[in-house]
């Protein structure tokens, strides 16, 4: 160990790391829609979770070290249930916890010898589209507001500007969840030198829905899932094949996923919509509650399906 | 400068409960940092945080009034005086389990409130009831309804419902303190056991529980009219509807015969608050079918006024 550093050279070299260590992962968004806020990420596995509930209208999602952004999660939810409760369930925003986040991310940076490798986004949903916030939070407690969209995590300027292409206020799920996707996949988000193409099981999404009462944030998951991927795919080819050259506005892309029944040019096969047909009418179940590691199966008991709100 | 390192300060991860044992960490006194948790019960985390926000806390000198008595370990008159609400009724149904109360709270002779709710969704697949002081019950609710959801976002799944009824019995032996001075606080929680297919209920003693109950149970001070009614209306397995009727039937005998335990008021439409809860969740009955429900037992009883008369031969 060197017998003195300069102050700047620490936190310089601190900053580095932490973003070498973020930069190394995949990157992940959250945007609104007409309905509320999505949140993607790439996710391979099924039981650690890059997204997850905050509070009632709250969301969380990070990129980085797991064990760091979980424990600050932890701590997030248990600030958020504190105030609650102190207080009352609407005294709990999104500022509030982007603010403790800052100043939690702040110290660690300043104090420990190795900073966290993380970045958060608190999303929160409003009443109405523009009552929603978005923050993000960096390694060093720095915290912006990010209006709209935002992208964080690997290699997030290309898909922050993948995503801006394919942004409009005032979409549909299906129209901001193929956004995303195709954000995500766009060349160079992570290692990758060409399009990625996600499967079901590789992706985490998660909404919070404007609409509901008491506790918004839903995952969505399986068969739901598959059906927003399938209706993404079917959108023209063209949309889907340009990331670099002018983009199609959107409206044109949106309408190519109009939920119509779109030209099927041998995409979606019977397999992943067939299992649809069994979910459809139950519409509590077709979003399913964000608990439990196991995809589908018996992972119930959240959730406000058709109780009264408290 | 002082920092966490040389123990002087408590850095984020400083204070907090580390395991449910240890309470505070190192740092003694300083305020708790949120990171590091051990424990995924809200309740614990108050208890090494902030304990006064726990509904047991009664400070010492808040209860002695004047010209009260003595003792402190006798409720003084202050304590006899607070709101006290009265009957809950519960009763398995096929496929789940109903829970219903009465409105009526009320302060040594006079009624303090008409349209008080003691019935409450816990969490998507239990309720609570409760009988003893309104206002420390209304806690009590409200702190199991956080621990529940504080649980469920910690873990990302819910709690077993044995152990919702384990987490209440703890919240209630950590009020034992306060009932010996007045402030007490009795539940009864239900749920619907997904794993089972079936409701089940549970009560609870002042000093914790909990006691599963088969088939239905009441607490509070119109309880033992009530039982005796359900003892004569409960069938084994009836339908969720026909467990209402029996729930709002046994309700309106408690209030006939116990003054703390109010009947329906037509004139002002306040009804019996009846919950049901199966594989489709925690579900209020709407205030026009509670109404319903009501004033049908009401329309009967204009001829039958003890209400419906078992039969007293088998077979």
């Amino acid at each position: 160990m060197p017998f003195y550093v300069s102050p700047e050279q620490s936190m310089r070299d601190k900053a580095d790391y932490a973003r070498k260590g973020i930069a190394r992962g995949r990157s992940c968004v959250a945007l609104q829609y007409a309905g509320g806020i999505l949140l993607v990420a790439p996710n391979p596995s099924s039981a650690l979770h890059k997204i997850s509930e905050i509070y009632d209208r709250i969301g969380f999602a990070a990129v980085g070290r797991y064990n760091e952004y979980e424990n600050l999660r932890k701590a997030g939810v248990t600030y958020a249930d504190i105030t609650g409760y102190q207080f009352d369930r609407h005294d709990v925003t999104a500022r509030g916890i982007a603010n403790w986040y800052a100043q939690t991310l702040g110290t660690i940076f300043t104090e420990s010898p190795k900073p966290f490798e993380v970045e958060i986004v608190v999303a929160e949903v409003g009443a109405r589209p523009a009552e929603d916030q978005i923050y993000r939070i960096t390694f060093d407690g720095s915290v912006t507001d990010e209006p709209g969209f935002v992208a964080f995590g690997g290699q997030a300027d290309q898909v922050s500007a993948a995503l801006k292409e394919r942004y409009s206020d005032d979409m549909s799920l299906s129209e901001a969840f193929a956004a995303a996707l195709a954000a995500l996949s766009a060349p160079g988000n992570g290692e990758r030198t060409e399009r990625t193409e996600f499967a079901a099981a590789q992706l985490e999404v998660a909404i919070l829905d404007r609409a509901r009462d008491h506790r918004t944030f839903r995952r969505i998951r399986a068969a739901r899932l598959e059906e927003l991927l399938a209706e993404a795919r079917s959108a023209p080819a063209a949309e889907a094949a340009d990331d670099s050259s002018d983009a199609a506005p959107p409206g044109a892309a949106s309408s190519g996923t109009a939920p119509s029944g779109t030209p099927p040019t041998g995409t979606p096969p019977t397999g992943p919509t067939s299992s649809t047909g069994p979910s459809s009418p139950s519409s509590p179940s077709d979003t399913e509650p964000p608990t439990g590691p196991a995809p589908g199966g018996s992972d119930r008991g959240t959730g406000l399906d058709g109780g009264s709100p408290l | 400068m002082s920092s966490y390192f040389d123990g002087s300060q408590p850095g984020p991860f400083g204070g907090g409960p580390r395991a449910s044992g240890r309470g505070q960490g190192a740092s003694g006194d300083t305020p708790s940092g949120f990171l590091g948790l051990q424990t995924s019960s809200f309740t614990d985390f108050l208890a090494a945080h902030s304990p006064g926000l726990l509904p047991g806390r009664v400070m010492p000198a808040a209860v002695p009034v004047p010209g009260a008595d003595p003792d402190p370990r006798v409720p003084g008159q202050a304590i006899r005086d607070l709101p006290h609400a009265t009957t809950i009724v519960a009763a398995i149904c096929d496929g789940g389990v109903v829970l219903a109360g009465d409105r009526r709270a009320t302060a040594g002779n006079m009624i303090a409130k008409r349209d008080v709710e003691k019935v409450f969704r816990s969490d998507e697949f239990s309720g609570m009831g409760y009988a003893g002081t309104g206002s420390v019950g209304i806690e009590f609710v409200r702190l199991f309804q956080v621990e529940l959801e504080h649980y469920e976002k910690m873990e990302g799944r819910s709690l077993s419902l044995e152990g919702k009824a384990n987490r209440l019995a703890f919240m209630v032996r950590g009020n034992l303190g306060a009932a010996m001075q007045g402030l007490v606080v009795v539940p009864l929680f239900v749920g619907y056991d997904e794993d089972g297919g079936r409701g089940r209920i549970f009560s609870y003693d002042v000093a914790g529980g909990p006691y599963e109950e088969q088939r239905f149970y009441s607490i509070g001070s119109g309880s033992l009219f009530a039982r005796g009614a359900l003892k004569k209306l409960y069938v084994d397995g009836m339908q969720p509807a026909d467990a209402v009727l029996a729930c709002v039937q046994a309700l309106y005998d408690a209030a006939d015969d116990d003054s703390a335990t109010g009947g329906p008021d037509l004139p002002r439409r306040i009804f019996p608050i009846v919950a049901t809860i199966t594989a489709d969740g925690f579900m209020k009955l709407p205030e026009a079918e509670a109404a319903q429900v009501a004033e049908q037992v009401i329309r009967e009883r204009l001829t039958n006024p003890d209400g419906p008369r078992a039969a007293l031969r088998n077979g």
